[in-house]
């Protein structure tokens, strides 16, 4: 027999009266505020744009600014561009996000009155879209281990490269899910791959001490190994397009032994060795202004010259291992002159100055060329630096509360998301480091994350089997997917946004797309 | 509340005597005294009893020293990496891999799609009524109708069971023979760890001693594997598991169960 609900007491029922009557209220713009003056300012140049507009407050949401914009600027309706307006108070030079509207960002909160011009800064967003994934397009076996190390190609998000601990390198077909090329060479796990940024080379370390390199697109070995280094190969860093002398590639890996070495491709011969380091390399970066970023488990980043092998800076703050690092310009080195039109120019020459040209339209923050680097440490912090003005780092992101594994930079360089043993992905601002949000749903380790191109989403892997994807502005789980059976050790976001792929401890390699 | 936690619920409600701790550590120091009191001066079962009793408390106090020293040794030779394959970022971290193996064992199991329903006990020896029920006959109305039974293998019974009035037990599992925890078994890798049981799934003999929650041989039962830290296809944290009885538990005097991958 079903029990029957006694009736609500009086109580309750005012309750439940109250609650609905406060639910009806919804933040609204008072509509008698008048008009407040607006000036808009290039966030990447520092520069005015038009004169200042007189704006109704009731009306001055994100998109009718946008649209404002856009008519000051001249563009037409079919380039209009989206934009992410900020707003830098004078005090404390503290930047506040307009998320919504005018009158909850500031007017409400006090910063500012209708009295005043309020100046705001103003960024592009991408002008593309990208959907989150959200099914398994193919789950592929081959490889007879787990799968360590995974990487789309710059040029398209049809093939991926995967290095496992079968000793070998596979290249796969995303668009029919088939294996392409096994690269067969190393005789012991393969720990870190790296496309070359046109596409051309892939580069492979491994747990045998060597490197090698290999022809993406036929999948044959480019030469023997590159042997050099006396422990295994942590990690693998591409010369930037637009610095490489035109035909001579280099490539930078970090190993066990606390040595960077920094190798000629096509001689196969070692350019310069980099040591100072007292403890394994974790990770190494190449910048665009042609320096070499290092962490190393001895506490320090130091940065290199690899013209003649100096020491620059050594950036010293951490209190445990520096586990991993990001650069601010990291996606646009990555992809070169791939851009999300998918035209590429023919000649060697306009691929440099398109390679350079996107470099310098993502490390431009007012006029000038500013690379930010992220660090993250087993101290459970990580520290933002701008190396090239001090060698003090700019903010302290704290907030973690196990080690921090893995970090990485949006492509619009307006977030860094860090992921860490403690089950939490969390989000902060990429210009100032402060925090943003935190997003929660994995129960084991997060163990990598990847932004998608226009910076949007956010895909994390986790010791718990899944994948998830999530919504970086509103900090809210997108998809969750399920399906690898086993740990995800690695993952990305490929740079057009079509697809992700993902490998792990259950040796298929899976694709998901939209 | 179990029915014998009174004095818990006692401490609950009322606190702890304000000499407690005193009276505490004045026990623990005389425990000394009064251990070798009893060494020396016990005679018959009871000194036999008790040498047994110390004995087991000397070899696990032993193995405990043993492996404090143990690990306050440092290990000239270099920490070999793992055989298993890891990324770079956990090459030089030292892991719990225990319960990983057997998660990981226990998925490359379900991937062989191995037949799902294969118990490691398809049969056992039936026990009739007679043996399992013990008819209780106290007090004149009970004899007349012997309606009462008690049961004479062990059960077991859920934290928040409490007894019926006398009156209206019709079974009575006696506390002596209730258990909480089993030691389990992974079937492939040999490891047993003591699991707490969450309930009687299947009593192969009878329906009835399911509900009953008797535990013979070849019962599956549900243990809590949480601390395995286990994970399904879907992220979640697995905390139930069915486990089957290997054992005669009354003859041993603990249940010993191998688990069901």
């Amino acid at each position: 027999m079903a029990t029957l609900l006694p009736p609500p007491s009086k109580r309750q029922r005012v309750a439940q009266a109250d609650k609905a009557r406060e639910q009806q209220e919804i933040d609204r713009i008072p509509s008698d505020l008048g008009s407040v003056r607006v000036q808009f300012f290039d966030q990447a140049t520092g520069n005015p744009t038009g004169p200042a507009v007189s704006v109704p407050v009731a009306d001055a949401n994100t998109k009718n600014l946008e649209t404002l914009l856009n008519t000051l600027q001249g563009n037409d309706d079919d380039d209009r561009v989206p934009y992410r307006f900020t707003h830098q108070s004078d005090k404390e030079g503290q930047t506040i996000d307009i998320l919504a509207d005018l009158y909850h960002s500031l007017l409400q909160p006090g910063i500012k009155t209708t009295e005043d011009t309020v100046s705001l800064y103003y960024t592009p967003q991408a002008v593309f879209r990208v959907k989150a994934v959200s099914r398994c397009a193919a789950s592929i076996a081959g490889h007879g281990e787990a799968i360590l190390a995974t990487s789309f190609s710059p040029v398209s998000s049809s093939t991926m490269v995967s290095g496992s601990g079968d000793s070998t390198a596979r290249v796969w077909d995303c668009d029919t899910g088939t294996p392409l090329h096994t690269l067969k060479g190393h005789t012991s796990w393969v720990l870190a791959v790296a496309y070359s940024p046109n596409g051309a080379m892939i580069a492979t370390g491994s747990m045998d001490n060597s490197v090698r390199l290999w022809d993406a697109k036929k999948g044959q070995a480019l030469g023997g190994p590159l042997k050099g280094h006396a422990k295994w190969i942590t990690s693998l860093a591409w010369e930037p397009y637009h610095i490489q002398e035109p035909g001579h590639p280099r490539l930078a890996s970090a190993s066990k032994d606390s040595t960077v070495r920094v190798w000629d491709v096509v001689s196969k011969r070692i350019d310069t060795v980099l040591t100072g380091h007292k403890g394994s390399v974790t990770c190494v970066r190449w910048g665009g202004t042609g320096l070499i970023y290092t962490a190393s488990h001895d506490k320090t980043i130091k940065i290199w010259n690899p013209k003649d092998g100096t020491l620059v800076q050594t950036l010293s703050a951490h209190a445990h291992r520096v586990n991993h690092l990001a650069l601010s310009t990291d996606f646009a080195l990555r992809t070169a002159y791939h851009d999300h039109t998918g035209k590429v120019p023919t000649d060697d020459k306009a691929k440099v100055a398109a390679a350079r040209k996107r470099f310098e339209q993502a490390a431009t923050v007012n006029g000038t060329i500013v690379e930010r680097l992220v660090s993250a440490s087993d101290d459970f912090t990580m520290y933002l630096w701008e190396p090239s003005s001090s060698n003090k780092p700019v903010a302290r992101l704290l907030g973690h509360q196990k080690e921090v594994n893995y970090v990485t930079f949006s492509p619009d360089m307006a977030y860094i998301a860090s992921a860490g043993f403690d089950n939490h992905v969390k989000i902060w601002n990429g210009r100032d480091g402060k925090f943003i949000t935190t997003l929660r749903g994995h129960v084991g380790a997060v163990y990598q994350c990847c932004f998608s191109a226009d910076s949007r989403m956010l895909v994390s892997s986790s010791k718990d089997t899944t994948l998830k994807v999530w919504d970086v502005r509103t900090g809210k789980l997108a998809m969750d997917l399920p399906g690898h059976k086993d740990e995800v050790f690695a993952v990305d976001w490929s740079p057009d946004g079509q697809k992700v792929g993902s490998g792990g401890k259950d040796k298929a390699i899976r694709i998901w797309r939209n | 509340m179990p029915q014998n936690e009174y004095i818990e619920r006692w401490t609950k409600q009322h606190g702890k005597r304000l000499d407690h701790d005193e009276r505490v550590r004045k026990r623990q120091a005389r425990e000394s005294h009064k251990q070798s009191h009893n060494a020396q001066n016990l005679t018959g079962l009871r000194a036999k009893l008790y040498q047994q009793k110390r004995h087991k408390e000397k070899i696990q106090m032993k193995k405990r020293i043993k492996e404090q020293e143990e690990k306050n040794v440092k290990s000239s030779a270099p920490d070999e990496p793992s055989k298993t394959p890891l990324p770079q970022y956990l090459l030089d971290r030292s892991q719990a891999t225990n319960a990983k193996a057997l998660s990981s064992a226990i998925k490359d199991k379900r991937n062989e799609k191995a037949a799902k329903f294969a118990v490691p006990l398809p049969k056992v020896k039936g026990i009739s009524e007679e043996e399992m029920f013990k008819v209780v006959n106290t007090g004149k109305k009970t004899h007349q109708k012997s309606w009462k039974r008690m049961i004479t293998k062990p059960t077991f019974v859920g934290s928040d069971f409490t007894r019926r009035p006398v009156k209206y037990e019709r079974f009575i599992r006696p506390m002596g023979l209730r258990y909480k925890k089993a030691n389990v078994t992974h079937p492939e890798l040999g490891v047993t760890v003591q699991l707490p049981i969450l309930s009687v799934k299947k009593n192969p003999q009878n329906p009835l001693y399911t509900q009953l929650g008797v535990l013979t041989k070849g019962t599956i039962m549900e243990v809590n594997v949480s601390e395995l830290g286990l994970v399904t296809t879907s992220g979640k944290v697995v905390w139930g598991k069915w486990a089957q009885v290997t054992n005669v538990p009354e003859n041993d005097g603990c249940v010993n169960a191998v688990l069901l991958v």
